[in-house]
């Protein structure tokens, strides 16, 4: 078991507590923070997109072809990554990110 | 041209949902009419995940979302719905009684008006709308100097032209505006492009050739008094910013779904979904259903096979409201020649 910090568009800090396999997306989407997540993980609409705290980007896989694609469809910062494309582990406990502004 | 259209039902959503419900609908001699703001039949399957496989239909170990929009098309033929694609439900004004619904359903696009004695709602997850990139101020520009859709080249003829993006929208624009812009200048994050390989090729030899700006970036701003646009701050990699000249700027972000409409019908919305009964899918006002990802209820599952069931259950109360006075017998295709009359394989 671990956690992860997901800050909101309204800046508040949250604590979820993760579980192992699954999608960053849906962790955040079932403890009913406000992540569209269209698709459903499928990779096709940038909805679950959000910004990772630089300390964390490196242990992350990097972004596939598909997700870059899917990236050019918001407005992107150095950091950005789709939530759906996370797939969760122990390794990414206390992982912290930030959603992106809705509709980008 | 106001076209009027009486029909037993209007769907609203082409999607694997919709298509399913004018199966159901068909068996018990309903006629429909299906709307989508697509230009083609399919929704979610056919526009956000063609090529993806799908391993939880029933009946189907896998099939790509193409497939069974193609599949659902051929087993839905015998009962030719008409379809109204490119065109987005408006307005739905009640015209009946609770126990005798009816319907006037008005189109935006092309202005088709339908009268019905109930309206199915399948519409996933809204209507597919343009994605508009979160700019400040953005919306003041909307109309004048910003379009998330070229529907008259010549509104840009002469233009300082900024596309914005890396698919095959973006691309395609750019080599079909680039002869009449005053100056085209293309703008992308990266240098990749998801685009048809030969027009990619285009644009790059248009850019060598010195007709037209490549720039990778992203757009921060927009400069000019609204809603004149003149310009937009470019963004690096590296931090640093320019500025692109321009008197248009046209995003080709993709498609998003918005609930639209949908909100000002008088139904019960919740968390723009709506809720209905586990019997009948009926919403708040009888007579209009939801079926599919739009719909809500204790234990609700966004699964294509649940919306399958769905429209099967609608479609009983359906036939109530457009047959009052016909006893309905439930029969299997297997076994039912009636129903096989229906479906064209009766001996």
């Amino acid at each position: 078991m671990g956690v992860i910090h997901v800050t909101d568009r309204e800046g508040q800090r949250h604590t979820l507590e993760a579980i192992e396999g699954w999608r960053v997306m849906e962790i955040i989407r079932d403890w009913g923070l406000p992540i569209e997540g269209l698709c459903g993980g499928a990779c096709e609409c940038a909805t679950c997109h959000v910004f990772v705290n630089e300390d964390w980007l490196e242990k992350l896989y990097p972004a596939s072809d598909e997700e870059e694609d899917q990236l050019d469809t918001v407005i992107t910062q150095a950091n950005s990554r789709l939530s759906c494309q996370i797939i969760w582990t122990p390794d990414l406990d206390g992982l912290e990110l930030t959603l992106a502004p809705a509709g980008g | 041209m106001t076209d009027n259209i009486e029909t037993d039902v209007v769907i609203i959503g082409a999607g694997p949902v919709g298509l399913f419900a004018v199966f159901e609908l068909g068996l018990l001699d309903i006629k429909c009419h299906v709307v989508d703001i697509l230009p083609k039949v399919g929704g979610q399957c056919a526009e956000l995940y063609p090529e993806k496989p799908i391993y939880d239909i029933p009946g189907f170990p896998m099939v790509t979302g193409q497939a069974l929009v193609d599949n659902l098309m051929a087993q839905i033929e015998p009962f030719h719905p008409t379809f109204h694609l490119n065109e987005m439900v408006e307005s739905v004004e009640s015209l009946g009684t609770p126990e005798a619904p009816l319907f006037r359903v008005k189109t935006s696009e092309n202005e088709t008006t339908f009268t019905c004695k109930a309206l199915i709602i399948a519409a996933g997850g809204g209507s597919f709308q343009p994605k508009k990139p979160p700019i400040e101020h953005i919306e003041a520009y909307e109309g004048t100097g910003v379009f998330y859709a070229v529907r008259h080249m010549q509104m840009f003829r002469d233009k300082r032209i900024l596309i914005v993006g890396g698919g095959d929208s973006a691309l395609d624009w750019t080599v079909n505006l680039q002869p009449i812009a005053k100056r085209l200048t293309l703008l992308h994050r990266r240098d990749a492009f998801r685009a048809a390989p030969h027009t990619v090729e285009k644009m790059r030899s248009l850019v060598a050739s010195g007709d037209m700006d490549l720039h990778l970036g992203q757009v921060t701003t927009l400069k000019g008094e609204a809603p004149v646009l003149e310009g937009a701050v470019i963004k690096k990699d590296d931090g640093s910013t320019f500025d692109v000249d321009c008197d248009v700027m046209l995003p080709f972000f993709g498609l998003t779904m918005k609930v639209g409409p949908i909100a000002d019908w008088g139904l019960n919305l919740h968390e723009n979904l709506i809720p209905v009964d586990t019997e009948k899918f009926e919403t708040n006002v009888p007579g209009i259903f939801a079926i599919g990802d739009i719909n809500t209820y204790p234990g609700k599952l966004k699964l294509i096979l649940s919306g399958f069931h769905e429209g099967a259950l609608a479609a009983q109360k359906v036939h109530r409201y457009v047959y009052p006075e016909k006893r309905l017998l439930f029969q299997y295709t297997t076994s039912s020649t009636s129903l096989q009359k229906k479906l064209g394989v009766a001996a």
